[in-house]
């Protein structure tokens, strides 16, 4: 491995429609999922997740307003208004799903029962910090449960594009903005690359196809660690 | 506590909308069930709303969308502070409270059912890891207990509570309905005042006492709901589409 300097401000963006940019962040996270795992899914890009996850490999869904269990939005017209998700998208019941209040939700998420989340990233640091629910003098929105799932979750994956919309790295040596929760992220995925926390520092674990280490290296802002050669995906 | 009207009778707690309406007031302390309006009383909400109550301090989990759940007593400007986990879903809660017009403090999600909770079953408050090192610290004390650093996170009541069921019995016995649970069993319970909507009301008996979520003795009246009078998010988005 060879440790390499961050390069700040870069090269902008990193191309490709939106769209497609989410998909493909979903697409890869969706494969860090265990089968037989109780796992939550953030609002927002996070929920795409879902959507690349087989169905008959035993992954429990926890929604945090209350509810083990869920599946696969039902066709249009069978929407229930009272059976949704976090992000109050219709879902449906799978067979042995439970309802509960949110003390309950959160019970079972403090308590360490929740094998993995996947959240959404404003900053993560090299340390693993999350800061995912504010930008002060911006955007603020409330950490919602946020902060419960990225400190208490057993292992947290960080999915974010790679850069800002003005090409800023979002993975940096310290957070800017107010934090989620410290230490708490133990793999980003972005459209670009697979990146571990490790005590060592970032190590990158895997590159996106027809991108090169060079490239992600320039977009990060943070050291990142490169085993020869990295893995693509 | 402040005065109230007078409450119906324990053997019969359900009541004209408009009895349960006496119970706002401005500048009330009101605490309400729902995530992301799923959940939250709509017909009480309504009633609120046109009865002109305002200068509200609210709690709950979110301020609900612009046109769903809690959303309309801010964008019809009736909210002087609220406490809850996020207001990202509604951008005019966010406005208000950018202009200075809204107070509002964060609380994380589980803490914030927890202090209801806590509030509900006569607690102090609770002692909570989730939030150290970062700004859910601010203001906040802490206390060392067996090695473990934690945050004390006060207990919350309200004067009035208002919950959604699916169900409910002249005693005031609730059970929930899906997704529509989330805050409304605690939050039930945290009210010095507590008033179901339900969209059935169903005769003493009817309901199985093991399924019985929230137990009568929480509730002070039941109110007939006439259902959800706005369209859902999704729902919005599809006829976008």
């Amino acid at each position: 491995m060879s440790a390499r300097a961050p390069r700040p401000g870069g090269v902008v963006g990193t191309g490709g429609d939106p769209a497609d940019v989410r998909r493909r962040i979903a697409e890869r996270a969706a494969r860090e999922i265990v089968p037989g795992t109780v796992v939550n899914l953030g609002i927002g890009v996070p929920t795409l997740v879902a959507d690349f996850v087989p169905h008959d490999i035993g992954v429990i869904f926890q929604a945090e307003n209350g509810m083990l269990g869920y599946g696969a939005a039902p066709p249009p017209g069978h929407e229930n208004g009272h059976l949704t998700n976090a992000g109050g998208l219709p879902v449906s019941e799978t067979p042995g799903a439970s309802y509960f209040d949110s003390t309950v939700a959160f019970g079972m998420i403090r308590r360490g029962r929740l094998d993995m989340t996947i959240l959404g990233a404003l900053q993560v640091s090299a340390r693993g910090d999350l800061a995912n629910w504010l930008v002060p003098g911006r955007r603020v929105p409330g950490m919602g449960g946020a902060m419960e799932l990225a400190q208490k979750a057993r292992r947290v994956v960080a999915i974010t594009t790679h850069t800002s919309k003005d090409g800023e790295p979002k993975i940096v040596t310290e957070c800017t903005l107010p934090l989620t929760a410290e230490r708490c992220v133990h793999l980003i995925v972005t459209e670009l690359a697979v990146i571990e926390v490790t005590p060592e520092g970032l190590v990158l674990k895997e590159v996106a196809q027809g991108h090169s280490v060079n490239e992600v290296a320039a977009l990060t802002g943070a050291p990142l660690l490169v085993p020869d050669p990295p893995g693509v995906f | 506590m402040n005065a109230h009207p007078p409450l119906p009778p324990r053997e019969n707690k359900v009541v004209p909308l408009a009895r349960a309406l006496e119970f706002f007031h401005d500048g009330m302390t009101l605490m309400y069930g729902g995530f992301g309006g799923i959940g939250t009383p709509p017909t009480l909400t309504k009633g609120i709303l046109e009865k002109g109550v305002t200068n509200l301090s609210l709690i709950g989990n979110d301020a609900g969308f612009p046109e769903v759940g809690p959303g309309p007593l801010f964008v019809n400007h009736r909210v002087r502070r609220l406490l809850a986990s996020h207001i990202g879903s509604n951008p005019i809660a966010g406005d208000q409270m950018s202009r200075g017009e809204l107070e509002v403090e964060f609380s994380p999600q589980g803490t914030l059912a927890e202090r209801i909770r806590a509030g509900g079953v006569g607690l102090g408050g609770v002692l909570v890891d989730v939030g150290l090192g970062t700004v859910a610290e601010t203001g906040k004390t802490t206390l060392e207990l067996e090695g473990r650093t934690f945050l004390v996170e006060p207990a919350l009541t309200a004067e009035v509570a208002i919950v959604y069921a699916a169900k409910a019995d002249a005693l005031g016995n609730l059970v929930f309905d899906k997704t529509a649970r989330n805050f409304n069993p605690f939050v039930a319970m945290a009210g010095d005042i507590t008033i179901a909507e339900a969209d059935e009301i169903v005769p003493i008996g009817a309901l199985d006492p093991e399924c019985i979520v929230t137990p009568g003795i929480f509730v002070d009246m039941v109110v007939q709901s006439e259902g959800i009078h706005w369209t859902w998010v999704w729902e919005q988005r599809k006829e976008q589409a």
